[in-house]
């Protein structure tokens, strides 16, 4: 299967698609929040002002704080010029602003880029994925990096997570309502539904914040391939990331649909639930464009 | 009512004037930028030649004809005025540099002089970038030739005078005029 821009925009269609999803439940998980306290206005305004705040706090401290998670420092200028030179190439290559250039100290080779626009955007690629790669399949990684950028999927995830860390608390107020009853009546119906609520809706929302982040992975990866116009170089280095078997120090499950390398191992729980399809599917891909 | 049927028709093609003109202004600037964008990086690798001439010949020194080669390509391109000359020169001069490039493997101590790696470092990504900034240049000055030449487009852009834009491209009957000696 090869990519097309029908595919790229269809993925943008289920994008907004998913989100509408999101909100949906959003707003139905409210409302049970309503009903248990025997006001509908109060189950949405709580579900509104902390969809608002988590929003803010994305938006101004979100990129930052994924970068301070990962222990991310600026890289320096003249110690990597090349990894410097090469996003600059890129970025001409992609009409972007030259993103700030970010190093983590770390064995495991990965990268992420994040950042709400393009004009205050970043990337960070560990030492190992430095030490590991050539100069052609660096370039491939930041490729697929940017691309992220360029396709404003870092504002999506940004805001993806911002939408499941909403329904998560959104869901433990109901968990803990029903249990000590804010409901004076006692009654069970709402205790039932309140549990099932708090249990599925965090469920739901990780699997559609998951099936987002897949899609582009294929997306930018067709990018990356259209900037550099050496699918190979991306491609040999997904495979290089594939083979490693080195695992982060600093690895944060919730971050972990940012990186390149999906940090989760194999096993069929992880499948199902992996933010990146099989890198052998994506590097297959590569190959036959 | 038929005395509202001539203004509005006149209204109408002013409006429309007025859109056409902006819009092949703004293509015209997009043009503009992009080729600035190229002549950042052509400088550049100018500026970059001798430094890595000088280094090499510290090893080199017999290799003349190669330097001779790079300097007059360069020369030739410090010279260039239009997006077509610029691109023959650039051309040649990639091609003499990618022979400098070559010869570097016969010479160790060449390689693994700490300036010549970096300044090679330094032309190679500029080349890389005169690669990308190319591609966006001739999509947008294609862009900007097929808008002006498209009806009803062409009679606003006659009218105004906006001009075909050359693209940086090298056509294949100069690659045979153009030879770069290297005996």
């Amino acid at each position: 299967m090869t990519f097309t821009w029908t595919e790229i925009r269809q993925n943008n269609l289920k994008t907004s698609l998913l989100f509408f999803v999101f909100f949906g439940l959003i707003a139905a998980i409210s409302t049970v929040l309503g009903l248990m306290f025997n006001s509908l206005a109060l189950g949405w305004s709580i579900g509104l002002i902390l969809f608002l705040a988590y929003g803010a706090f994305a938006y101004y401290r979100g990129s930052q704080m994924a970068l301070s998670l990962n222990n991310a420092q600026k890289a320096d200028e003249r110690q990597y010029r090349q990894l410097h030179n090469i996003v600059e190439e890129l970025s001409i290559a992609a009409s972007l602003p030259k993103p700030d250039v970010y190093i983590i100290n770390e064995d495991a080779p990965n990268a992420f880029a994040t950042g709400m626009n393009p004009d205050q955007s970043a990337v960070a690629v560990t030492t190992g994925l430095l030490n590991i790669m050539d100069r052609d399949e660096v370039s491939g990684v930041i490729a697929h990096e940017l691309a992220h950028i360029e396709s404003r999927d870092t504002k999506t995830m940004l805001i993806a997570g911002v939408l499941v860390g909403s329904i998560v608390i959104l869901a433990d107020i109901i968990f803990h309502a029903s249990l000590f009853g804010g409901n004076d009546r006692g009654n069970w119906v709402y205790l039932i539904v309140g549990i099932l609520a708090s249990m599925l809706a965090p469920l739901i929302a990780q699997i559609i914040k998951l099936a987002v982040s897949r899609k582009r992975e294929y997306a930018a990866d067709a990018k990356a391939a259209q900037y550099t116009r050496n699918p190979e170089g991306l491609a040999s280095a997904l495979e290089k990331l594939g083979s490693t078997t080195k695992k982060m120090d600093h690895a944060n499950r919730s971050l972990n649909h940012l990186y390149i390398n999906s940090e989760l191992d194999g096993s069929f729980f992880n499948n199902l639930f992996s933010t990146h399809p099989p890198i052998e599917d994506r590097v297959k891909r590569l190959r036959d464009l | 009512m038929i005395n509202w049927i001539i203004p509005g028709a006149i209204a109408i093609v002013i409006l429309y004037v007025i859109y056409a003109y902006n819009s092949l202004i703004n293509l015209e600037n997009r043009v503009d930028n992009a080729w600035s964008q190229i002549r950042v990086q052509l400088k550049r690798r100018s500026d970059l030649i001798p430094n890595i001439v000088e280094t090499a010949k510290q090893y080199a020194d017999h290799e003349q004809d190669v330097f001779k080669a790079v300097s007059e390509a360069r020369n030739q391109l410090d010279g260039a005025a239009s997006p077509k000359e610029n691109a023959k020169a650039s051309e040649a001069l990639s091609s003499s540099l990618g022979r400098l490039f070559a010869i570097a493997e016969d010479y160790p101590d060449l390689k693994a002089d700490n300036n010549y790696r970096q300044v090679q470092e330094e032309l190679s990504s500029t080349e890389n970038k005169i690669a990308y900034a190319r591609q966006h240049y001739n999509d947008v000055v294609t862009a900007y030739n097929t808008r002006i030449e498209s009806f009803p487009a062409n009679t606003v852009a006659s009218t105004f005078s906006f001009n075909e834009r050359e693209l940086f491209q090298v056509e294949n009957e100069d690659l045979d005029d153009f030879t770069v000696s290297f005996s």
